[in-house]
């Protein structure tokens, strides 16, 4: 760690990741899974609608796709603020 | 050869493997045996942590969970996400910085972080509850799956699962127990998806399970889909529609996340990550973890659709290419006669389907019977056996008019109740005859419904064994490395040595074995309930605690204590109100139904709460009580980032 406020800023950046990434994990499950499910019921994916679809099978998809997302992009930022093992 | 022999063949060849595995990996160092010597590379980890996640709950039972929940399988879908969604926090929230942590325990980074002696004996009380509990239900998992396939008794089963369990987890910790589970993670999905895939080409014409769920039915052209199919069959048959929204959304919301966070919370799952190399491969082995979870994940509510699909029409030729009602029910002489359908009667062997020609009429008939209709009928029973029980010389006219009576009260009630559109009376139905449905069945009868050959059957029982003695394993080494590293290395004698506490560690896992095993013989009446309890400790103490520790410098011990007391008061109350002091039967407060409820949350939901209490507790507390001091301040801020995790550990 090379000062204070290099690791600072090498935090605030792994949290301003995690709330993005936070904030599409809330809005695939709880939000299209459940809570939107009502008003989406017109649209389709293949035989069920988008709300039973994400909370049965999409949601899970996206959880992957996240933590891929997640694991790269905060290897970058460790590789930029010299913090990768 | 007969099936129990292929059975007794496939089950004995994954069980060698096991051994050897344990064998070749024996734990040689303390290391070796908490943290695998935290060399396991992060896609094997993921997939060890697939196997050490899915129970045998997941394996034999999610399905028909999903599939035969009387409010629709809809809103069981909150199981699919919350036992998946807690990955991301895992990923993000947690793992990473517990592996640079360096560590070997959950309660040694609550003890450190909290520069508190009684904050980890706090934590070593919770992760045993949450262990013990969940353990229970997995070794009585084995005992089953053996009596159903091996034909010995449960009691038999679990001692021979015990065994095997003894022979790698004492012997390899975790190094013997990740490498096993990596190859009880390939038997049960192979064993799970086989069959799987075979039932969607048969209903949906998909190879892919996931394609099948959202795909059209096959048997009629593939005019409708095949969840709209299933929407029609059921509700005609007078059950909740399989798409149906869910009665009460807060509460699926909440219970949503209480068994994410659960998750997350879960000490088994987390000391997974502490095995990798890296800080960033606890990242990725998350992901990982969940691409092997996600494998049966998105098969499991396909499978129940289909199953559900197929047992309706089983019951209901007509419901293959019409109304259900358009052609009779499924008649006794059927079953019998017809060798595609022997599975019927297998099963009913083993109570796991039950069904009785209740009206004589030769045809047995499945629907969801509305309440009026069981009264009635009970009524009516009533009334006859009154009659049958009269003394031979007593004055009967009375008790026969009230036969009559009855009779005709029944016949009003079904001459009124509708089903798919006409009175009971008119499709000649009287009562429900397939009287039990068990959970278990949607995944164990699935090869035999699509007719595949013995050894998938043989399989499946190897799967399930897999998916149960895996978790098991899990459960006992958090177990033991929490006694043997906590308790005795923490707390009794620091002093240990390193040959010292490594016989500790695997005489407590011997000692966790032996108690798993008598819980597993002599199951408390309440362990269906204390799973809600597991989870939602794990929600209300253990993952609050973690997140604060790492994302917050100013939590402090009297926080830390207070918070997690407060959510485990919280939570445990909230449970024992529904379910009973303790889980003794009777010393309820309310009765456990949606309309008792506080706001409608039921108690598996109300973890999501304790959380909250949790986080504002602690705050508040550590906001009016001294900061944490300077060393504690820079043990947060090292473990944030990845650099130097190699030399952490200090043993």
């Amino acid at each position: 760690m090379a000062d204070k406020s290099s690791a600072n800023a090498y935090w605030a950046a792994n949290v301003r990741i995690i709330l993005i990434s936070l904030a599409i994990w809330f809005a695939c499950s709880f939000g299209l899974g459940i809570l939107l499910r009502p008003a989406l019921k017109g649209i389709m994916i293949g035989g069920a609608d988008l709300g039973f679809w994400m909370a049965q099978n999409g949601s899970i998809y996206v959880f992957i796709i996240l933590i891929f997302a997640y694991a790269k992009m905060m290897g970058k930022v460790d590789r930029d603020h010299g913090v990768e093992e | 050869m007969d099936q129990f022999t292929l059975n007794l063949i496939v089950v004995g060849i994954t069980f060698a493997i096991y051994i050897g595995i344990a064998i070749w990996a024996r734990a040689g160092s303390t290391s070796e045996f908490y943290a695998a010597g935290q060399g396991v590379p992060p896609v094997m980890n993921g997939m060890a942590t697939g196997a050490d996640w899915m129970s045998a709950a997941s394996f034999i039972s999610m399905a028909g969970i999903i599939a035969l929940a009387p409010v629709g399988g809809y809103t069981q879908s909150a199981f699919l996400m919350g036992w998946t969604g807690g990955y991301v926090l895992l990923a993000m929230l947690l793992a990473p910085y517990l592996r640079k942590f360096g560590k070997f325990t959950v309660p040694e980074f609550i003890g450190d972080r909290f520069y508190s002696k009684t904050a980890r004996l706090v934590a070593v009380l919770c992760l045993i509850v949450i262990s013990v509990t969940y353990v229970i239900g997995q070794m009585r998992g084995v005992g089953v799956t053996f009596s159903r396939f091996l034909e010995v008794t449960t009691d038999t089963g679990l001692y021979i699962g015990a065994a095997v369990v003894f022979a790698y987890a004492v012997l390899g910790g975790m190094k013997g127990i990740t490498y096993t589970q990596v190859a009880q993670y390939i038997v049960l999905i192979i064993a799970y998806t086989i069959p799987a895939i075979f039932i969607s080409l048969s209903l949906t014409g998909n190879f892919l399970p996931q394609l099948g769920l959202i795909g059209s039915y096959a048997p009629q052209g593939g005019e409708i889909s095949m969840l709209a199919k299933l929407d029609q069959v059921v509700t005609e048959l007078g059950f909740t529609a399989y798409t149906a929204d869910t009665t009460n959304m807060f509460n699926m919301f909440l219970f949503t996340m209480a068994l994410m966070i659960g998750t997350a919370g879960l000490p088994h799952v987390i000391i997974r990550f502490f095995t990798v190399p890296k800080v960033a491969d606890a990242r990725s082995s998350a992901g990982w973890a969940l691409v092997f979870i996600a494998l049966l994940y998105t098969v499991a509510p396909a499978v129940g659709a289909m199953a559900r699909l197929n047992l309706s029409t089983t019951f209901w030729p007509g419901a293959v290419d019409g109304s259900a009602f358009s052609k009779p029910a499924l008649s006794v002489a059927e079953i019998e006669s017809n060798p595609k359908l022997s599975w019927i009667n297998t099963w009913k062997a083993t109570k796991l389907l039950e069904f009785e020609d209740k009206n004589g009429d030769g045809l047995i008939q499945y629907f969801n019977e509305p309440k009026a209709v069981t009264e009635a009928n009970k009524a009516l029973a009533e009334a006859q056996k009154a009659l049958a029980e009269a003394a031979a010389d007593a004055d009967k006219t009375a008790l026969e008019a009230a036969v009559t009576a009855a009779t005709e009260a029944r016949d009003k009630v079904l001459a009124e109740t509708m089903l798919g559109g006409k009175s009971m009376a008119e499709l000649g139905l009287t009562a429900n005859e397939v009287t039990k449905v068990d959970n278990d069945i949607m995944v164990l009868a699935n090869p035999e419904i699509a007719a595949l050959p013995g050894w998938v059957v043989a399989l499946v029982a190897a799967g399930g064994l897999a998916a149960a003695l895996s978790t098991a394993a899990g459960l006992l080494l958090a177990i033991s490395s929490a006694v043997s590293h906590d308790l005795i290395k923490g707390a009794i004698n620091p002093n240990i040595s390193e040959k010292g506490e490594l016989l500790a560690a695997r005489i407590s896992m011997a000692f966790a074995i032996a108690l798993a095993t008598w819980l597993g013989l002599n199951p408390p009446g309440f362990a269906a309930q204390v799973v809600a309890l597991a989870f939602g400790l794990a929600a209300a103490t253990i993952f609050p605690v973690l997140m604060m520790g790492i994302f917050s410098k100013r939590v402090n011990t009297a926080g830390a204590v207070t918070g997690m007391l407060a959510g485990l008061v919280f939570t445990s109350v909230y449970i024992f109100l529904y379910l009973g002091w303790f889980f003794i039967p009777g010393t309820n407060v309310y009765p456990n139904t949606p309309d008792q409820h506080f706001f409608g949350i039921s108690p598996l939901s109300i973890g999501t709460i304790g959380a909250v209490v949790n986080f504002i507790v602690a705050y508040v507390v550590s906001m009016v009580t001294k900061a944490p001091p300077q060393h504690v301040v820079d043990l947060v801020e090292s473990i944030r980032v990845p650099k130097g995790a190699g030399q952490a550990v200090a043993h």
